[in-house]
């Protein structure tokens, strides 16, 4: 006799993350690697200013909204934050997941108690709902979003909400749940590097591009 | 090693310390015992709370025996081991603690009631004891 | 005979009162999460009981059940509750052998045919016949033969409920569980390895006086299993803290915290133990210092690993994630090779691109 719900993790946790992982980790690398080998093409001009440190400082810089953004774009901006905070500290600070991490790569760090992280989880899917709100209501953004857009956050926003529903117990077979939260994760996983979700690697890259360009320029950044 | 240095003793100590943390489960139990007192009051119905049925530590007996203190009945069972009844500073709530020969926790019930059904001799009982009687006076007659 | 009910002359043979097998079923509705009203009920209900016909088949296992159900430290009422039943065969316990034995079985299934009660520990293997066969009999035919005339069948421990340890990768004898062989009767599955004694003894006094139990999905009755370890264990405030103790003997595991991060399965594992305890009460596993294991879930002994932690990986995550690296780095380049290489060739052959074509590539993408 079996339990299928616990087969279903098993399976998510077993072959089905071994696949994900060789996807996502295999994908980023060869699009990270291809970017940078590919680089930009070499300028023979002398520089202006300083275009390495003002590479390295617009990856810190852009970090932060220009005067005037939180005011034109309030939901984006101000949900974007809550989004991204909420959903690291969710990932890296609840000892779950601090020990598949160690158990992947040695690595390991403190985690968090349970009311912080399920702060953090409850205050990610509201801004993340907002987000995904403002993008349809918004003609503009409806216009230039893509299916993909939609997708890829739906696709952010499942693990946050299965895992909250699983570690509470809120509906249905806890074991079933669970198993859903490492699917999602591992759907998440595949989907990385195909879309938009590389910008969690590629934006370091983007604003030092970007910065760099303008330094060489000589101008700040 | 550290933990080669500390006694046995210490991490006894500390185990049943950890163990006895309370849970806050103590207060809720005790606005459904307030409740039920009621319902003896007024419909005079009885209700049994099982303290088994959560997760109930030494600390939450501590915040319990706190409050409903030490009333004026305290009998001792000798059934498979003791039962120890006991009526609290509150009238109609007692608590009833079953243990085994060993003295091991068996089960623990507050009870609401006029008397547990417990202390209460059964008919089955009261049965064997008047065939027990009839023949010790029996006896008594015969070797007279 | 055996159909009229033993448990009050018993009780006054053993000099036990009325009083204490009050206790005993106070106890009892608190083990099974009965209302606690229900006591005198179940007093009733037990003392006026027909005395049943029990069968038990021993089939691949190592005895724990029986040690377990029979080895109770004091003499209690739960003995008496399996004194109360006519166990008509055990191979391990009765006194006949052999021929006689098999004879004792023959004459139960016969006497009580379709009032009988099969108990089962053990799983059966299906390759061969031989590999685990009493009196030439081979398991599977015994069980079959038996099963036919019972009542009901409970599986005590997970070896006769899932297959347990004999199932395990890579299952060598092909056993199987006993709902595997037998659909038509009701089977209650008694997980465990071995099940809590007062769990086995409570489920057969449930038998006795209510019928089957209400079981869950996997066939377990949900008195025992609703609820997982870890809801009901004692170190779950620690959880919720963020407190975990790293290794078996650092200041985390001297101070009790929690053993999610050593490999315990009490959040996925469905049994009583962190309430109900064992040894008379005395302690569980997570209490002795150890993680639960899960051996009430099926294949327990597979779920990836005693002490890894439930959220790790079970695969062969380590040498795919490596391969992954050198994959991955190995078809960068070659792709960003090639990219120069297309790019030198478009240059050379003055190819052209406009904004519609990027469009149209970027709608692609």
């Amino acid at each position: 006799m079996n339990n299928p719900n616990f087969d279903l993790l098993m399976f998510a946790r077993g072959p089905l993350f071994d696949i994900a992982l060789l996807v996502f980790v295999a994908g980023v690398l060869i699009r990270v690697v291809e970017i940078l080998i590919l680089g930009r093409k070499k300028d023979f001009s002398k520089a202006k200013g300083q275009p390495v440190q003002q590479g390295i400082k617009t990856i810190f810089t852009r970090t932060f909204p220009r005067p005037g953004a939180i005011k034109a774009n309030p939901i984006t901006i101000v949900g974007g934050y809550v989004f991204h905070i909420g959903f690291f500290i969710a990932f890296l600070l609840f000892v779950p997941h601090i020990a598949l991490i160690e158990e992947l790569t040695g690595l390991s760090w403190p985690g968090v108690g349970r009311v912080v992280i399920e702060g953090a989880t409850v205050l990610a899917v509201i801004a993340g709902l907002a987000l995904l709100y403002t993008r349809w209501k918004d003609p503009v953004r409806r216009k230039l979003t893509t299916w993909v857009d939609y997708l890829v956050l739906i696709l952010s926003l499942l693990p946050l909400i299965t895992g909250y529903v699983a570690v509470n117990k809120l509906f249905g077979d806890p074991t079933f749940m669970m198993a859903l939260h490492v699917l999602s994760v591992d759907i998440l996983m595949i989907v990385f590097p195909f879309t938009k979700l590389m910008h969690a690697f590629t934006f370091a890259m983007a604003r030092y591009y970007n910065g760099s360009i303008q330094g060489r320029k000589g101008a700040e950044s | 090693m550290n933990n080669s240095s500390r006694s046995g003793a210490d991490l006894v100590q500390l185990k049943e310390a950890v163990a006895n943390l309370p849970t806050g489960n103590a207060l809720p139990i005790l606005s459904e015992v307030l409740e039920a007192l009621g319902q003896l009051v007024e419909n005079g119905r009885t209700t049994v709370i099982d303290l088994g049925a959560i997760p109930f530590t030494g600390g939450d007996e501590n915040l319990l025996h706190e409050i409903l203190g030490t009333g004026e009945v305290n009998a001792v069972l000798n059934a498979m081991g003791e039962s120890h009844v006991q009526e609290t500073e509150i009238p109609g709530v007692w608590r009833v603690d079953h243990y085994d020969q060993t003295g091991e926790t068996q089960s623990r019930f507050i009870e609401i009631a006029v008397i547990p059904e417990i202390l209460k001799t059964q008919i089955e009982d009261a049965v064997r004891g008047r065939e027990l009687l009839a023949e010790r006076l029996n006896d008594r007659k015969g070797g007279a | 005979m055996p159909s009229s009910p033993l448990l009050p002359k018993m009780m006054k043979a053993h000099g036990v009162s009325r009083r204490s097998f009050l206790k005993y079923c106070a106890t009892l509705t608190s083990v099974m999460a009965l209302p606690p009203a229900m006591a005198p009920k179940i007093a009733h209900a037990l003392e006026t009981a027909p005395r049943p016909s029990v069968i038990w088949l021993s089939f691949q296992e190592c005895t724990g059940c029986t040690e377990a159900i029979t080895r109770s430290s004091a003499p209690s009422l739960e003995e008496l509750i399996f004194d109360s039943i006519s166990l008509d065969y055990h191979h391990t316990l009765q006194a006949a052998s052999g021929d006689a034995a098999e004879h004792a079985r023959e004459e139960a299934m016969k006497a009580h045919h379709g009032k009988y009660l099969v108990i089962v520990d053990g799983s059966i293997p299906l390759d061969e016949p031989g590999y685990s066969a009493i009196a030439g009999i081979s398991n599977l035919d015994m069980l079959k033969e038996t099963a036919a005339g019972a009542a009901a069948i409970v599986s005590i421990g997970t070896c006769a409920a899932y297959g347990g340890l004999p199932q395990a990768n890579p299952n060598p004898t092909g056993a199987v569980a006993v709902s595997d062989i037998i659909t038509d009767k009701p089977i209650i599955n008694v997980p465990g390895c071995p099940p809590i004694p007062l769990v086995m003894t409570a489920v057969l006094a449930h038998y006795l006086t209510f019928g089957i139990p209400e079981l869950d999905e996997l066939g377990r009755p949900k008195a025992f299993f609703a609820e997982s370890i870890h809801d009901r264990c004692y170190r779950r405030p620690f959880y919720d803290k963020g407190l975990f103790a790293e290794s078996f003997d650092d200041e985390g595991a001297r101070a009790g915290w929690c053993l999610y991060k050593l490999g315990c399965k009490g959040p996925t594992t469905k049994s009583v133990c962190a309430t109900v305890k064992w040894n008379d009460s005395t302690s569980f596993p997570i209490q002795a210092g150890h993680g639960c294991l899960g051996c009430t879930e099926p294949d327990f002994w597979d779920n990836g690993g005693f002490y890894k932690p439930l959220s790790a990986p079970a695969g062969n995550y380590r040498r795919v994630g490596q391969a992954a690296v050198v994959a991955g780095v190995a078809a960068g380049a070659g792709g960003a090779y090639l990219a120069k290489k297309n790019k030198a060739k478009a240059l050379a052959e003055h190819e052209t691109v406009d904004a519609f074509t990027l469009e149209k590539e970027e709608g692609e993408s």
